[in-house]
């Protein structure tokens, strides 16, 4: 089904999110991906702020191209996200709601997504031009030191997504694989 | 006896590395689109269809095809009768994948050292592969390789009893294990014979071999239209989301082995399989 929905979002959107939704983004999000993690994750054991809220926001796995004179971003697709997970259940007990990316999952980071209402969207891994388009603006916000893996915010309009696990677990990745395996 | 310069072939390596991450060659592109009209699952039709318009927009606003504009790795094949002048030919080909992922607006995806993590800003050292052949040119082939699929591939050294089945028991669970994490539909490298770093050249060999043309070898060429056609009954998909079209292509490389061993390499691709060659 298709649902058009904004963002940043709280429990009762996530919870009328089902995996296999397409859904089409609106707003704002933040992009972090493997170093942006690693320091988020130590700074929290140092008892550090976060240079970003993460509550009720949504996390874009995605390292950019750098842009070219008159564009926003370059190519903007998602990377696989199991590399995030070591340390996303931390994230998702701050109130973490969303992360769009591609690839599986830990069931550790699927219990902390029922434990805390949160959704795992997949964009289309290799389509980063077409995806760049969705993007209206991009502006550095912390750890600029870290280029490509800096974090950066994002305004998003319509950009396409599907749910592949939903905040009670239903994972699309093994129900829809089941369905075409011969 | 012939004389190339160090420029020339950084001027070609440049160009190369900008035109690899923005234009698919036609074997891959025309598999994603004869793809999306063979799926039968309305998502995976739309994912294929997805690629195709992005394919499109990175070509008409140059924009690379994939964010992940890869590490750069250089096949070199060296005439025994060119001379290379101009300086260290390392250097000119890293220089060459300086100012193409510079000037090409690509992502510098490279860290100096694998603990300490450091990016290297230029995207190079670039991964170089050697060999001599005869005459008097030098083919130069660069294959940017994304690390997502990179990282679900795999070298198993099976026993020579293992045969043919484990060969092909080896790929499909590679690919299983794969699934949505490289970019489905993927491309496919296999490398089977050789020792255990030969098997993973082959296979990555294998990966810039044009897909419509098959194995020379009767029985290799076989087992490659087997194995795509199990590949394609997973389920997985394009996008891992469920359907057909789990791969575009699959290309076997082969060498003599020890009488001990049957080494076998997957190198997993994802459909932004890029590869362009030239010839000085
Ligand atoms: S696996 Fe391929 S398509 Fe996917 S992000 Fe990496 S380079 Fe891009």
């Amino acid at each position: 089904m298709d649902k058009h929905i904004s963002v940043p979002f709280t429990n009762e959107v996530v919870k009328e999110l089902h995996a296999g939704d397409y859904v089409y983004l609106t707003g704002t999000i933040y992009t972090a991906r493997d170093a942006a993690h690693k320091r988020m994750y130590e700074a929290i054991g140092r008892g550090e702020t976060l240079p970003i809220d993460v509550n009720n926001n949504v996390i874009y796995y995605l390292g950019p191209t750098p842009a070219r004179e008159g564009q926003v971003i370059g190519s903007a697709g998602p990377t696989t996200s199991s590399r995030m997970d070591k340390y996303t259940p931390t994230l998702l007990d701050m109130g973490l709601k969303g992360m769009i990316g591609k690839g599986k999952r830990t069931p550790q980071v699927i219990e902390a997504m029922k434990k805390n209402t949160a959704v795992y969207f997949a964009a289309v891994g290799g389509a980063g031009a077409l995806l760049s388009k969705c993007i209206k603006s991009a502006e550095v916000i912390a750890y600029d030191d870290l280029g490509t893996e800096a974090i950066r915010r994002l305004t998003v309009e319509d950009l396409p997504v599907i749910v592949v696990i939903d905040c009670e677990g239903n994972n699309l990745y093994e129900t829809a694989t089941k369905e075409y395996e011969r | 006896m012939r004389t190339i310069h160090t420029d020339v072939i950084t001027k070609n390596i440049r160009e190369m590395c900008i035109e690899a991450n923005l234009y698919l060659a036609d074997d891959v592109k025309n598999r994603i689109l004869s793809g999306k009209e063979k799926e039968e699952s309305a998502l995976g039709k739309q994912i294929l269809g997805q690629l195709e318009q992005n394919m499109e927009i990175a070509a008409q606003d140059e924009i690379p095809i994939c964010q992940d504009t890869g590490m750069a790795i250089v096949f070199m094949n060296i005439g025994q009768d060119v001379h290379i002048e101009g300086g260290p030919l390392e250097d000119a080909i890293n220089e060459g994948i300086r100012q193409g992922y510079r000037d090409g607006y690509l992502r510098k995806s490279v860290v100096a050292d694998p603990l300490l993590r450091e990016n290297t800003k230029d995207n190079t050292p670039g991964i170089i592969h050697y060999a001599i052949v005869p005459g008097e040119s030098i083919e130069i082939t660069i294959a940017p390789k994304g690390f997502g699929s990179e990282n679900m591939s795999r070298v198993i050294m099976l026993k020579p009893a293992d045969g043919e089945e484990g060969v092909k028991n080896a790929v499909l669970e590679t690919v299983r294990l794969a699934g949505p994490n490289a970019c489905p539909p993927m491309v496919i490298g296999v490398g089977i014979g050789g020792d255990f770093e030969k098997c993973a050249i082959l296979a990555k060999k294998a990966l810039t071999r044009n897909l419509d043309t098959p194995s020379p070898l009767p029985h290799i060429r076989k087992l490659e239209e087997e194995l795509l056609d199990e590949i394609n009954k997973t389920g997985i998909g394009p996008g891992g989301l469920g359907g057909r079209i789990t791969a575009l292509g699959l290309n076997i490389e082969t060498y003599p082995t020890h009488i001990a061993g049957l080494p076998v390499a997957v190198n997993i691709c994802c459909h932004v399989n890029r590869h362009v060659k030239r010839i000085l």
